[in-house]
């Protein structure tokens, strides 16, 4: 800290840094302060001593398998939305009317929000809803469909809300990658698709890891959808599920804050572990030498 | 990929884009030009003249408009640039971030499927011959510019493809490394007896380097001749011009004899000879500063009197601005004795006043 401090001996200090003050008390009073509260809330149990709750979570049969259903749901539905906005958004990477009205299109779902996407889904979806309709008009398909107040439902709601977020981000990776690189490769003998194997996946997968990332955490607090379009008592009990009850049906705070706690422990460690393999690969600047 | 080739044809190629208004313009319009085996050619002309848009289609990374492009017997304007095997040096270099030097000089080996310890011998000779033994294992954004320009040559050349294709590769280097680095690509030229064609839009590159130069305005070639004859007859007035005729003066013409003709202004009269025909009384004249003697005295013909309005200072000589009475400038290297305000005759010969019909 020696360079530091003589730094600030030397300039006078940038009054400036001072306009960061209401960002910083902003960030104090809505985030850090109510995690710190629910974190000791979650050390301050009703009955029992101070981990009386985590020991409740992990004994109680309808308590911690939410781990594991939040985990089949959020984690087909990242790697669903991360595959699948990675070969569209690769496919768009070249400026063109195309690419605007394309990424326009699979946008909307993000203005909707989840709600009125379950809504949607309800009636699109449903044993009597429109798809349902269509494929016995059509005679593809008459026997009863499924995909609504199950897993599926919830599934396939994670994917439409989930998507235009991981395509969006994906598809700013990619054109930050200089296409010169791509024709550079194509001039040394490699096709399209050693292009891509070669040249574009390892520059992604640092932006692909961030995806992943972020798409899991929106994924695993899933609350609307596990409620509206799945079984909340059964295959889609998801952890948040199990905060909810806690805090509003038991009235329990304490116990609703040690499940939150969980909760983002588990994203933590998801996290983690996917920006821990980032690491093994190249992260750098992604263009082939001076601009 | 066939490395014995005698011959690559350009046929009529032309490029068209599509300009501001949707009006479609040539960005390259006809170009025919066969290059052989061990040549090397310089496309030369000033932004936007179609250069690298000539470079690009040959390389494949742009398709054609028109005409086609022949390697000996074989057609390969229709092929990927994947499958034509030619080495491309970018501007930018282009080197993949993520790879060390070594991989970058092995890649196209390694497409081609050439592995272990015959893939490694020939990114080691390869390395040898840009003369960066020593770095393979850095990664490009650890090298200095010259430095990632030689991995750049490195891994295009590696692959022995029959043409190398250079889109101003030294734009980004600074004026001493250039010079050093041009002599280095002559000399990896020479050792690889395949055919090289570089784009620049610097004269003293195309002249220093090139066996034939084809010089380009407006997606239209001007001229394509070896480079002294580049240098010292340029074909056009705008040929005159790119390669440093500064001095182009208005003239009527007075008489026509054979090549020679006599124009006169105001207070010069000058003999030249004629590169073009003319068909009207007016024409240019175009005369480099170098070619122009001060202080001649070589009897009445091409004289002209004048003060010295400027002069740069340049070492063994001086740039010299000299104004006529009525105001007709001309740019002359004279001693550096010559000052300000001086009265200097100088002195035009008759051989290097070009005579071209005006633009």
């Amino acid at each position: 800290m020696t360079t530091a401090t003589s730094a600030a001996a030397r300039a006078p200090f940038d009054r400036t840094l001072l306009l960061v003050m209401p960002a910083a008390a902003f960030m104090l009073l809505l985030f850090i302060y109510p995690f710190i509260y629910g974190l000791l809330l979650s050390f301050n149990p009703k009955n029992g001593g101070a981990l009386a709750n985590y020991t409740h979570f992990f004994t109680t049969d309808n308590l911690w398998p939410t781990i594991w259903t939040t985990l089949k749901l959020a984690l087909p539905a990242t790697l669903i939305n991360v595959g699948l906005a990675l070969p569209i958004a690769y496919k768009m990477r070249n400026k063109s009317r195309y690419q605007r009205w394309v990424t326009t299109i699979l946008v909307v779902p993000i203005t909707l929000g989840t709600v009125l996407i379950a809504e949607g889904m309800l009636i699109y979806f449903g044993p009597k809803g429109w798809l349902s309709q269509f494929l016995q008009l059509i005679h593809l398909y008459t026997g009863p469909i499924r995909l609504t107040h199950n897993f599926w439902g919830v599934l396939i709601s994670l994917v439409i809300s989930g998507f235009p977020f991981a395509f969006l981000l994906i598809l700013s990776y990619i054109t930050g990658i200089d296409p010169v690189l791509a024709r550079a490769a194509s001039t040394l003998g490699a096709d399209p698709k050693a292009q891509f194997r070669h040249i574009y996946l390892p520059l992604l997968a640092p932006g692909l890891a961030m995806c992943f990332c972020l798409a899991f955490v929106q994924a695993y607090s899933v609350f609307p959808s596990a409620v509206l379009l799945g079984s909340p008592a059964g295959p889609t009990r998801v952890i948040s599920i199990a905060a909810y009850e806690a805090a509003f049906e038991q009235y329990d705070y304490s116990l609703a804050s040690a499940i939150a706690m969980i909760m983002g422990f588990v994203q933590l460690i998801i996290v983690a572990a996917v920006l821990g393999l980032r690491n093994l690969w190249y992260r750098g600047p992604v263009s082939g030498g001076k601009g | 990929m066939k490395h014995d080739f005698s011959e690559l044809r350009l046929d009529h190629v032309t490029r068209r884009f599509a300009g501001a208004g949707g009006k479609a313009f040539n960005a390259l319009d006809e170009l025919t030009l066969t290059i052989r085996r061990g040549e090397f050619i310089a496309l030369l002309g000033p932004s936007g003249c179609g250069k690298s848009t000539a470079l690009n289609c040959i390389a494949g990374l742009l398709s054609l408009s028109g005409g086609s492009i022949w390697l000996d017997q074989t057609r390969i304007d229709t092929l990927p640039p994947e499958k034509r095997g030619f080495g491309m040096v970018f501007q930018n270099y282009a080197l993949f971030p993520h790879m060390s030097v070594a991989k970058n000089v092995g890649f196209g080996l390694r497409m081609r499927g050439i592995t272990g310890a015959d893939a490694d011998a020939k990114v080691a000779h390869a390395m040898k011959l840009v003369q960066l033994i020593g770095q393979e294992h850095k990664l490009p954004g650890q090298l200095s510019g010259g430095q990632q320009q030689r991995v750049a040559i490195a891994r295009a050349i590696v692959i022995e493809p029959p043409l190398i294709l250079m889109d101003e590769p030294l734009s980004n280097l600074d004026a001493k490394l250039r010079i050093e680095t041009r002599a280095e690509i002559r000399r990896i030229h020479r050792e690889l007896d395949r055919a090289t064609i570089y784009v620049t839009h610097d004269q003293d590159e195309a002249l220093s380097l090139a066996d034939r130069i084809v010089v380009m305005k407006d997606g239209v070639v001007q001229q394509i001749a070896a480079p002294k004859e580049v240098y010292e007859q340029p074909s056009n007035l705008h040929v005159a011009r790119f390669m440093g005729y500064r001095n182009v003066l208005e003239l009527d013409v007075v008489r026509e004899d054979g090549d020679r003709v006599a124009l006169t202004g105001p207070d010069v009269a000058l003999t030249g000879m004629r590169k073009q025909p003319l068909n009207v009384r007016r024409a240019a004249v175009a005369i480099r500063p170098d070619d122009i003697v001060v202080g001649g005295n070589t009897g009445d013909v091409n004289i002209v009197v004048a003060k010295v309005e400027n002069v740069e200072y340049g070492g063994r000589d001086s740039l010299l601005d000299v104004v006529t009475p009525s105001g007709t400038m001309l740019h002359v290297r004279g001693p550096v004795t010559t000052a300000r305000g001086d009265s200097v005759r100088v002195h035009v010969p008759v051989e290097r006043a070009l005579v071209y019909p005006l633009d």
